[in-house]
């Protein structure tokens, strides 16, 4: 399943919106949020507004509507369950209304900026923004790696099914906490050998 | 834990932002100071690795799962202040690739999960570090501090919630902080246990990270704590104090009062203000008093048991080879 999702963030599709400069992208979306947290429920026209324009750049960006909705949902179920709570228990009626609707515009923003811009331009309009360079290396780097490092805890969860015969409750904690150290070890010798190579092109 | 757009008013969400962006300021500049060259990279490859860690789901009581966060974890490997700036790469790329955890509530969860969590995790490792020397005491440390950085958390996040009037305190706080109390027993378990395997692999790892002299605590810790303290101050204190006008002593500090005095703050604060709040907070506070007792007690517990010689472990364990 996550592999599915990523899949989708390396550009199968190429649009209008796709083309658009990452930073203005990123500043637009980051508008949209903001404003949809700050502007008070009573603005109606501009939550129409935002709407409207969301559907008009999904329609435009060709991604799917059904595979953006799709992804809203997956990622529904805590929000579902706070806005619950939240019809049954606040003072003010309707208060969940708006929450579901903040909540929803600002998700599908997120969810639509994702599939459309490359992580690596976001990440160039960040440096750009003069984030520190140490915090967009380190972002670079586990873009990077978080793939790598996902298909070898796979490959250590392959190995050990294919040797343990049965598990034991008692077991399980112990083989858990024992993958993730191992998962660390290898993480970390892979940097030494990363860092090396660096070094070898001409890093420093 | 990941709280997502919509959730937080702008005060909440500008105030988190503004104590996370302090706090991470810190971190990377006391990254940059300690950080030999040489292990650069390892941030964001412990940023891919807290990820991919965070992918193993374990076991919680009633048929649901909970995950690692790591962050104490983390911190324990690779200091406080990496610990903090790896957890804002994790962080920003959930919330931009995964859409998990918004993006004007970054600095919240940021507070929360980092500030909050690694932070005073880490401060309790190291205490109980101090008193227990050995691996013993850094195994009972990763336990306690990892339960202890789920707890803290999870009360941030009822704060900000309650703050924001999205999820009334005297529901939110009771739900998250029990549901968090027994999910942290996981994390401290599966954390001792990781700490335990890369110690017993390659202790080179876990050496170079600590303290020569006990009771010097590293760069930023000061910080870190101070942040913390402030964010629990104007996120938790004013629902947790018994006194009356503490949400208004509170907002009239940080000059909030315009919006803390209109109608919608001060019904669902005056509701529960007398009717039993005495008897309701004692019990609240006892039955986290006696939670944080017995969980630390597993913690003593958990590193005897996997710890049998405290002085003789590490030499063994430094002959050995490492495995594959």
């Amino acid at each position: 399943m996550l592999k599915d999702w990523l899949g989708h963030h390396h550009g199968h599709h190429d649009s209008l919106v796709h083309r658009l400069p990452a930073a203005g992208k990123l500043w637009a979306a980051l508008a949209i949020i903001v404003g949809s947290v700050l502007v008070p429920w009573g603005w109606h026209a501009w939550f129409i507004g935002v709407s409207a324009l969301l559907l008009l750049v999904a329609g435009l960006s060709r991604v799917g509507l059904w595979f953006l909705l799709r992804r809203l949902l997956l990622l529904s179920p805590f929000v579902l369950g706070v806005v619950l709570v939240n019809a049954l228990q606040a003072a003010v009626p309707g208060a969940w209304l708006a929450l579901a609707a903040r909540s929803a515009i600002c998700l599908f923003t997120v969810v639509l900026l994702s599939n459309t811009t490359p992580f690596g331009k976001v990440l160039a309009a960040l440096r750009s923004a003069r984030v520190p360079a140490l915090l967009v290396t380190t972002l670079a780097l586990m873009h990077r790696y978080l793939f790598v490092l996902l298909d070898e805890s796979e490959r250590m969860r392959r190995a050990r099914a294919s040797r343990t015969f049965e598990r034991q409750r008692r077991m399980r904690w112990h083989l858990l906490g024992t993958v993730v150290g191992q998962l660390f070890v290898r993480a970390s010798e892979r940097a030494e050998r990363i860092y090396a190579a660096m070094c070898a092109r001409g890093w420093k | 834990m990941h709280i997502p757009d919509g959730f937080l008013d702008g005060k909440t969400a500008i105030t988190a932002a503004a104590l996370s962006t302090v706090g991470v300021g810190v971190a990377l500049r006391q990254v940059r100071r300690e950080l030999p060259p040489r292990r650069i990279p390892l941030l964001g490859l412990a940023a891919a690795f807290l990820f991919a860690a965070q992918m193993v789901n374990f076991p919680v009581a009633g048929g649901t799962s909970g995950h690692l966060v790591g962050g104490v974890l983390v911190a324990a490997l690779l200091g406080p202040s990496a610990a903090i700036v790896v957890l804002t790469a994790v962080l920003v790329v959930q919330c931009f690739l995964f859409a998990d955890g918004g993006l004007s509530a970054l600095g919240a969860n940021l507070f929360n999960m980092g500030i909050l969590g690694a932070g005073g995790g880490y401060l309790v490792f190291r205490l109980v570090g101090s008193r227990l020397r050995g691996l013993r005491g850094q195994v009972t440390g990763v336990a306690f501090g990892g339960w202890i950085s789920t707890v803290l958390a999870s009360i941030g996040c009822a704060g900000q919630l309650a703050w924001s009037h999205t999820v009334p305190w005297s529901a939110g706080f009771p739900m998250m902080a029990s549901v968090h109390m027994v999910i942290g027993i996981g994390e401290g378990l599966i954390g001792a246990l990781a700490f335990l395997a890369v110690q017993r692999t390659r202790p080179d790892l876990v050496a170079e990270r600590q303290p020569t002299s006990t009771g010097v605590l590293p760069g930023g810790m000061v910080r870190y704590g101070l942040l913390a303290a402030l964010g629990l101050a104007v996120f938790v204190a004013p629902f947790a104090c018994p006194w009356p006008d503490g949400l208004e002593a509170v907002a009239a500090k940080l000059g909030f009062d315009a919006q803390a005095t209109s109608s919608v703050v001060h019904a669902p604060v005056a509701g529960y203000r007398w009717p039993g709040i005495h008897s309701a907070a004692g019990a609240t506070a006892l039955a986290g008093a006696l939670g944080t007792m017995v969980v630390f007690g597993l913690a003593l517990l958990l590193g005897h048991l996997l710890v049998r010689k405290p002085t003789q472990e590490p030499t063994k364990a430094a002959t050995k080879e490492p495995p594959c």
